[in-house]
């Protein structure tokens, strides 16, 4: 596995059957290369949760996947409203999302801690009215 | 009258909570160690014991999406509700047991406790 392996996924926006597509994928993929179990469920966990967040409050986005024989770089990112304040954001239990996406088993404010915590780097940028972007590295040893 | 902690297994567990077993060709090897009790998938996926089972009231192919990232091997559906054909398409795809009791999810979650599966946090 030295070679690169690249993947670019649309994420749509509110659809919540085919939501974690691209996650799924990316988990076969790590499998299949052979990258140790509990560092493809960090990944796994992390990318999902990050699909999510752009499927419920971005209004969908893009993905943008590298792999390579030491990590994997996952990059999502979304045109929607932005985070007004990020760090208040991070905290857990804290969310913005409607009742309607808890009725669908999110928005219990765990998201993105559950990526942060899931990542070996973890950057966000965002700005409002413009849309989010999130770097994701998780380093396979 | 508490059994102490212990692995279990799919047909065991059905019988615990009188539950139907809705996937078809599941491995009736795997073991059980630990389970997760849960409607907000987040939640879920901030537990991290493995050869987990997760209990849950809610209805939609997200479940089924955060048991495959999770490696959870078996999903029980509480207080009678039965999941989706696509979502037992999904999990049958996936390897994932899907079970469905009639049980409320506190009481499912206590028999299967008190015979020996615990949680996170002991």
């Amino acid at each position: 596995m030295s070679s690169v392996v690249v993947r670019d996924y649309i994420i749509p926006a509110n659809d919540f059957t085919i939501a974690g597509d691209a996650s799924s994928n990316v988990r076969k993929i790590l499998s299949q290369i052979g990258v140790a179990p509990d560092i493809v469920k960090r990944t796994s966990i992390a990318m999902y949760e990050a699909e999510i967040n752009a499927v419920i409050h971005g209004n969908g986005g893009q993905a943008h996947v590298e792999i390579d024989e030491n990590k994997i770089v996952i990059i999502i990112s979304d045109q929607g409203p932005g985070i007004a304040d990020l760090e208040l954001a991070m905290q857990e239990g804290y969310s913005t999302a409607p009742d309607s996406i808890r009725e669908m088993g999110f928005g219990a404010g765990m998201g993105l801690s559950n990526i942060k915590k899931n990542s070996d780097i973890l950057e966000i940028k965002t700005a409002v009215n413009e849309g989010t972007t999130v770097y994701i590295t998780v380093f396979f040893k | 009258m508490y059994s102490e902690r212990r692995n279990m297994k799919i047909p065991e567990i059905a019988e615990i909570i009188k539950a139907e077993i809705c996937t078809k060709n599941y491995d009736p090897t795997i073991e059980i160690y630990s389970a997760c009790s849960a409607d907000l998938m987040s939640d879920v996926m901030a537990f991290s014991k493995s050869n987990a089972l997760l209990l849950t009231g809610l209805i939609n192919p997200q479940v089924i999406r955060t048991a495959e990232m999770m490696d959870i091997k078996a999903v029980i559906f509480a207080r009678g509700k039965k999941p989706l054909e696509s979502m037992i398409e999904m999990a049958e795809e996936k390897g994932i047991v899907l079970m469905a009791t009639d049980y409320p999810l506190f009481v499912a979650s206590g028999k299967l406790y008190k015979n020996g599966i615990h949680g996170r946090g002991e």
